[in-house]
């Protein structure tokens, strides 16, 4: 192919692939900068304006007649309409909600009652009467300003006090952790006998790994629950215990990392294995010194995929570990935030972000071992 | 912070309990039958038998927590799914009969088989082709990235993300979600989109096809760079175009995997729970199996009988996908 007839393919190609990567990461995008938006300017305008100056209508109240100073033989109150507001600038006021936008900033409005209404440009307002004025209800005065974007961490720290999102955050670790490690360990001595030691019944039993990799969560539901309920009455413990949970991820991920595990072990070469045999190591040895050292990748990829799993799961933790307050994860909390801030997009977006923060640090940091464990988990055994 | 001591205590405890098993079962094996310093006949006798027990030493934890957590339920579901709510009396098929008559069921079948059409045909088409494309320019694995990104985030955290997409605004006001905001600027009506029968279940699996194009990229990736270069490059000479290549040559060489990714997504989408919870929970005819069972799981108490026999389904739709697993497997075994 000659240049000239290449370039516009090879451009073709960017556009689009940028396409695609924009549509891949645009609504993720939108809920950061969403989440780190004032609330008021969220409510009103869409994450892609967050840069550019909004106009908002806003309603300010004069103080009541109780404040007003006599100056001049004349009567006058002052304040600030633009206090207690993020707007910058007053481009249009008035003084009844049919014409908001009567006048101009520097213009003097003759109210109903022969008062003389002026708002400037920066917010600052007088009230002239000729006549001592009554009443201890202020003047409403409408104005639309324009409001210099604003960013916060205050959605943040709402939801990280005062929506409970902080406690689910270490609801979530607790249950996650165990989740990961302690399967590992079960499934790497299960996976080496599966792979390196002969024993009748072997390749029936990898089917049977194989075939549990398929089978539904749905299915384990209410056995478990039945089980749990009928051990704990038994022994007079709650149902619902983080040990309970563990357990149950421990027994969901063991296809899974069982199967990882034994690929890899497989993989291995047979002569360092012989060589050892013959050197006088046990196969408790040879598996500690020589196979759990060199399945370190397979390991942390399934390490991975384990964490991610526990973390982001809700059906696990919502059956086994219960919706009480106390004991809710962060998934668990965002699905009743849903049902009960559905508007509040402040408190969804800065609570969804902090549940997927953990997740995507360990994706973008740990993102080899985790291509390299989708690869052998399904190419290789297909 | 103290449960969280309390995990991390468990944890260890934990770990070194399981060493502790591993290391002294292992030891007292040894113990009963050494082979070591022995004489010729005896010593081979207990070696003979240590290299019999000892797999299932090795096996014996993951063996007990698969039976506990995964073989023991399906069996249970199969026996509580022809009982009663409490599970306590023998009905027959009465739950099975109920269901085929529920309409909330036969709408969640209905609804299971468009995910099933939809989800992995397009996660598995944008996967390849965003792995052909990437593969031809510099910045394609900054690409390919951030498009697997999704696969990171829950899907509860997915279902936010895209409920703010698909958030409606009255007509006349300032639509803030990008949807909506753009049929707006197009001149076009906004609609509050989950809440549109039939059409909601497609607004339901972009989200799953979002969260699974990168799954279905990173595997097709490898597998298009498994292709020999010759194949390619017989076809180049020949005079054939980019798209007869990927598509004739291309696309044929890595079929095997192309059916594992589908397969794989199909069974995902079975299970698809979190995300119907999230955004619609199953109203306005968007219902699905695995969201109904849960439902019934609790509703009014908890039905089990009812709850079981939608599991029973979901695990009847699988076994076609278990079986042609179980058979790929064993077809590699031999073939090492």
């Amino acid at each position: 192919m000659n240049p000239a007839t290449r370039s516009p393919l090879t451009w073709a190609v960017h556009l689009s692939v940028l396409l695609l990567v924009a549509l891949w990461t645009l609504p993720t995008a939108g809920l950061l900068i969403s989440s780190l938006r004032d609330k008021d300017q969220l409510a009103v305008s869409g994450w892609w304006t967050a840069l550019s100056t909004s106009t908002q209508n806003i309603v300010a109240r004069a103080p009541g007649a109780d404040t007003q100073v006599e100056r001049d033989g004349k009567f006058v109150i002052s304040g600030d309409v633009l206090e207690g507001t993020a707007a910058g600038e007053v481009s249009a006021f008035g003084f009844s909600s049919q014409k908001p936008t009567a006048f101009k900033p520097g213009e003097t409005a003759e109210l109903n009652d022969g008062e003389k209404l002026t708002v400037q440009a920066d917010g600052s307002f007088e009230i002239v009467s000729d006549t001592k004025m009554e009443g201890s209800r202020g003047q409403r005065i409408f104005f639309t300003a324009a409001v210099p974007p604003r960013f916060t961490f205050d959605n943040y720290v709402e939801v990280l006090s005062a929506e409970g999102i902080g406690a689910s955050f270490i609801n979530s670790l607790t249950v996650a952790i165990p989740s990961t490690i302690i399967p590992i360990l079960i499934a790497a001595f299960a996976a080496y006998a599966l792979a390196w030691m002969p024993f009748p019944g072997r390749a029936i039993l990898i089917a049977v790994v194989v075939g549990l990799l398929v089978v539904p969560l749905q299915m384990s539901l209410i056995p478990l629950l039945k089980l749990y309920n009928g051990v704990g009455a038994f022994f007079g413990v709650p149902a619902k215990t983080y040990v309970g949970i563990w357990l149950a991820h421990t027994g969901f991920g063991l296809p899974l990392a069982i199967y990882l595990l034994r690929n890899y072990m497989a993989g291995l070469p047979r002569e360092i294995m012989e060589s050892a045999r013959v050197d006088g190591a046990s196969d408790f040895d040879i598996f500690v010194k020589i196979i759990l050292p060199l399945s370190f990748p397979a390991l942390a990829s399934f390490a991975i995929f384990q964490f991610l799993w526990t973390w982001n799961d809700l059906l696990v933790a919502i059956v086994f570990l219960g919706a009480g307050q106390d004991e809710l994860v962060l998934t668990g909390r965002l699905v009743n935030l849903l049902g009960s801030r559905g508007g509040n997009w402040e408190i969804l977006t800065a609570s969804a972000f902090i549940t997927i923060i953990v997740p995507l640090i360990v994706f973008f940091s740990l993102q080899r071992y985790l291509v390299r464990g989708l690869l052998a988990g399904s190419v290789k055994g297909g | 912070m103290q449960q969280l001591v309390f995990a991390v205590g468990t944890m260890v405890a934990g770990v070194l309990g399981c060493a502790a098993y591993f290391w002294g079962t292992s030891f007292l094996l040894d113990l009963i039958f050494p082979s070591k310093g022995r004489s010729g006949v005896e010593a081979s006798r207990n070696l003979r038998i240590t290299n019999a027990i000892r797999p299932w030493l090795f096996l014996a934890p993951a063996l007990f927590a698969l039976t506990i957590y995964l073989i023991y339920p399906v069996v249970m579901s199969v026996w509580f799914s022809v009982h009663d709510r409490a599970g306590e009396n023998f009905v027959g098929a009465s739950n099975y009969v109920w269901m085929l008559n529920d309409g909330e069921f036969r709408q969640s079948i209905f609804n299971n088989f468009l995910w099933l059409l939809v989800v992995p045909a397009l996660a598995t088409f944008f996967g390849l082709v965003i792995a052909a494309l990437t593969d031809r320019i510099w910045w394609g694995n900054i690409a390919k990235t951030l498009i697997f990104m999704p696969m990171a985030i829950s899907f509860v955290g997915a279902a936010v993300i895209w409920k703010f997409i698909y958030d409606y605004r009255a007509e006349g006001t300032e639509q803030i979600g990008l949807l909506n905001a753009i049929v707006v600027a197009f001149g076009g009506d906004p609609q509050a989109w989950i809440t549109l029968p039939f059409w909601n279940n497609f607004f339901l699996m972009a989200i799953l096809v979002w969260i699974q194009t990168g799954f279905a990229m990173v595997i097709l990736s490898a597998a298009l760079r498994g292709i020999p270069e010759e194949t390619v490059e017989a076809a180049v000479i020949d005079g054939a175009n980019g798209w007869q290549i990927f598509f004739k040559i291309m696309v044929p060489q890595i079929w095997g995997t192309i059916a594992v990714v589908w397969t794989t997504i199909t069974i995902l989408v079975l299970k698809v729970f979190d995300i119907v919870l999230a955004m619609t929970n199953g109203q306005w005819q968007s219902q699905v199996l695995a969201n109904l069972m849960f439902d019934w799981m609790f509703r009014g108490g908890g039905d089990f009988g009812r709850g079981a026999a939608i599991a029973v389904v979901i695990m009847v739709l699988v076994i076609p996908i278990m079986v042609w697993n179980i058979r790929n497997a064993a077809k590699e075994m031999k073939g090492h």
